[in-house]
């Protein structure tokens, strides 16, 4: 055993390709797999995409760095199910790219938060946490209101996605900008939005003024959907597939 | 010449596609066009000076060395800075401008990426070069590649640190920047790559010591997972968004499949490289077993890999792939105790040298730390265990142990052995301050550490914990009151931290500005006259 280690240590690349062998197997046994095996993601039928305004919102959320203080994966544990809701299934993050699950909770999961506050509380809150909680730790965001959300190139967002695998239509790619516009705008005309991506879509302006469409619209309406994209979790266990 | 102006071409060409989108993409455009620039006029400063005297291929090449210590010091300045603030922030949130750039989500990343890489990396570079050529008794190949390296990886640092601040970031731990850094790394790893292999090809030893196993460890295998994790769909060429090319859980999986290694080996591997070369060293002692050595090795480059899982325990992921990645995560266990024990029996027979010379006690405290750092990691990735730890301070305690304790220490150990061979002087400017250095940044780790145990294990048994009529006694609100103590706790311990890095700062200056010198490098073997490959 030594005595072939003496050869290989003489070689640089034998030791190079060795260590590079050696290093692949975990992994490969380990995320190859998942790719295939069919139970790894539960099937669910009724799973809906983010609409434009709410990927934008949680392309904010990543700017942001929420991830780094709030996970978003209730685990299968008794005391997180009884506070923050059904544990979390695989089909539920299906389209996120990348996924959010989190590392570290400095505030709470937020998995399942969507429709637990109202919009004018996480307008509140997010100008200012202290103004509503008064012991929190959390930056603020006042700045969100007043920036404008920059709609335009919403579409090579969804685009990309769909490169990787979600399925948004040409007629969503086409109408993106329009699309995220019309959802935080309730006068509008957001038939063909709502026809594009369901009768659940949330149309409202989410900060409360109507004039814009500003970033904090966009960041809301992400966190009102939260948990919301699919039923799956709700229902009994039996129907994973 | 010619690289820096193709380089500065595609700064314009990003500048100019980021202002025609609005995208802060505009902004790293002129980032690369100003460092190549400014890389330009040094380079054109000495365009016509007289061709160097044949005389310089006879001795090593260390001058990338030199600079990449100096720029890993500042780099460990700025990032330990950001690291305390976030630290206060944590403590008194309004501790802060009312900006965008300056809130905890992204200044933690600059604080993340600053420490990791900016310190680790440069530092990894340095050592590298200086450890290759004296293990190898050969030169560095070529004067070009070693400064591309480290210019090129510093300005990596640059586009990813920079890119925080105006919120550039795709949210993956520790792989936060966006993707054309990340196809910029690419560039200068595999330079790295090959320029290592080169130089063991032209090495005067038949054997390839044992530093060296690690170091090319750390180069392959950081190169694979970092462009595995990377692999994305760019919104826009002229954008800085992507998406990952993973979703959910595949995407979780491979993401800490990326994170846990980047620790194996990017802030274990690499450092034992430099524990391997500079202990024994400073020590004078022969490294205790050899067998030790291999096994150690080759334990730790198959274990870790699978080990990634142990962050998603109880999750969404399937049980088969957590088991896995507890089960490896314990037997990790035998192979990282092994380097531990090696490191350590080495300095039988030097103890009084560890009493007196604080350089060698600052190896001999990261050894002790990797052995304490691995055997708690090894416990928390038990599913029961974590169940608590996750998603607590318990988890930043833990990483501290080992970024602070084992990366840090051996870092600054190794400096203080290398900056006086390095620029031929007989000693640092003042061992008292290396003393100082040492006795603080020991303070500050476990001041450190020791409240985040404490903060993480109340914020986990807070969260499970039930009353008589069977309902969840306290609010996640509750729990984060009770952790203001321990925050206050931990950026004190950061600050002491800190100060040592600041002091150590001052003293390496001090050495270099020093007048005197005679001696030759202690360490070097002299080098062969005539260079030709080994085999």
């Amino acid at each position: 055993m030594f005595g072939t280690h003496y050869r290989i240590e003489r070689k640089s690349i034998a030791l190079a390709v060795a260590i590079m062998v050696v290093a692949s197997i975990g992994g490969l046994i380990e995320i190859a797999p998942l790719f295939t095996i069919d139970d790894t993601v539960e099937s669910d039928p009724n799973m809906r995409v983010y609409t434009p305004l709410e990927l934008a919102g949680r392309n904010i959320y990543i700017r942001e760095g929420c991830y780094a203080c709030h996970s978003q994966m209730v685990r299968t544990l008794q005391d997180e199910v009884e506070r923050y809701g059904p544990y979390s299934l695989a089909v539920e993050s299906k389209y996120d790219h990348p996924m959010l699950w989190g590392s570290k909770r400095t505030g709470p999961d937020l998995a399942r938060l969507g429709g637990k506050y109202s919009d004018q509380w996480h307008t509140a809150h997010l100008k200012n946490p202290r103004d509503v909680v008064p012991q929190s730790i959390m930056p603020r965001y006042n700045w969100l209101s007043e920036s404008q959300l920059n709609t335009k190139h919403l579409g090579d967002d969804l685009r990309a996605l769909r490169a990787v695998g979600v399925p948004y239509t040409d007629a969503m790619i086409e109408n993106a900008p329009a699309d995220a516009v019309a959802q935080a705008s309730p006068d509008d005309d957001t038939a063909s939005l709502v026809e594009r991506y369901g009768e659940a879509t949330q149309v409202r302006s989410f900060d409360g003024d109507r004039s814009t469409t500003s970033e904090m619209d966009a960041l809301i309406a992400y966190l009102q959907i939260l948990g919301k994209l699919s039923d799956a979790a709700h229902q009994a266990p039996t129907t994973k597939k | 010449m010619a690289v820096l102006v193709i380089l500065a071409a595609v700064g314009l060409a990003m500048a100019a596609a980021g202002a025609a989108r609005m995208d802060p993409m505009q902004a790293h455009g002129f980032l690369v066009l100003l460092f190549c620039l400014g890389l330009l006029c040094v380079v054109l400063n000495d365009y016509f000076a007289p061709e160097p005297s044949a005389a310089r291929l006879e001795s090593y090449y260390d001058d990338p060395s030199k600079a990449g210590i100096i720029i890993a010091m500042l780099w460990a300045v700025f990032g330990m800075f950001i690291g305390d603030w976030v630290a206060w922030l944590l403590a008194f949130p309004d501790l802060t401008f009312d900006a965008a750039w300056s809130s905890f989500g992204r200044l933690r990343p600059a604080h993340t990426t600053g420490v990791i890489f900016g310190f680790g990396g440069n530092a990894l570079i340095a050592t590298s070069f200086h450890v290759m050529q004296r293990t190898s008794r050969a030169r560095l190949p070529d004067q070009f590649s070693p400064w591309f390296v480290l210019l090129g990886y510093n300005l990596f640092c640059l586009l990813a640190v920079s890119g925080y601040f105006m919120g550039i970031t795709q949210s993956k731990e520790y792989a936060e920047p966006e993707w054309y850094a990340d196809i910029w790394l690419v560039i200068v790893w595999v330079t790295y790559m090959v320029l290592y292999l080169r130089t063991l090809a032209r090495r005067k030893e038949p054997h390839i010591y044992v530093a060296n196993w690690y170091y090319l460890a750390f180069i392959l295998v950081v190169a694979i997972l970092h462009i595995v994790n990377n692999l994305a769909v760019p919104a826009a060429l002229g954008g800085t968004k992507s998406y990952s090319l993973f979703s959910g859980v595949q995407d979780a999986m491979t993401q800490w499949w990326y994170g846990h290694n980047a620790v194996a080996f990017f802030l274990t591997a690499g450092f034992l490289g430099m524990l391997y070369y500079y202990l024994p060293k400073r020590a004078d002692r022969p490294i205790y077993s050899y067998r030790m050595s291999i096994i150690g090795f080759w334990g730790i480059t198959f274990f870790y890999m699978w080990a990634g899982s142990h962050h998603l325990h109880y999750t969404a992921l399937p049980q088969w792939v957590q088991t896995l990645g507890m089960t490896f995560s314990v037997m990790l266990l035998v192979p990282s105790w092994i380097a531990a024990a090696n490191a350590l029996l080495t300095l039988n027979g030097a103890w009084d040298k560890v009493r007196d010379d604080a350089t060698l006690r600052f190896m001999m405290m990261a050894a002790i730390f990797y052995g304490l750092s691995t055997f708690e990691g090894s416990f928390m990735a038990i599913r029961s265990v974590n169940a608590l730890s996750h998603y607590t301070d318990w988890t930043i305690g833990h990483v501290h142990a080992g970024a602070m304790g084992w990366v840090a220490l051996i870092t600054f150990g190794s400096i203080y052995a290398v900056v006086p061979w390095l620029w031929k002087r007989e000693r640092m400017y003042s061992p008292a301050l290396v003393e100082v250095h040492f006795w603080l940044a020991l303070a500050g780790t476990l001041i450190y550490v020791f409240a985040m145990w404490n903060s993480g294990i109340i914020q986990g048994l807070m969260w499970r914990t039930y009353n008589d009529s069977g309902t969840l006694t306290y609010s996640f609100l509750d729990s984060m009151i009770a952790m203001h103590p321990y925050y206050v706790a931990r950026a004190i311990g950061g600050l002491l931290f800190l100060i040592g890095a600041i002091v150590g700062c001052y003293n390496i200056w001090m050495t270099i500005r020093q007048p005197s010198a005679v001696l030759a490098a202690s360490g070097d073997a002299p080098l062969p006259a005539t260079l030709q490959p080994a085999e």
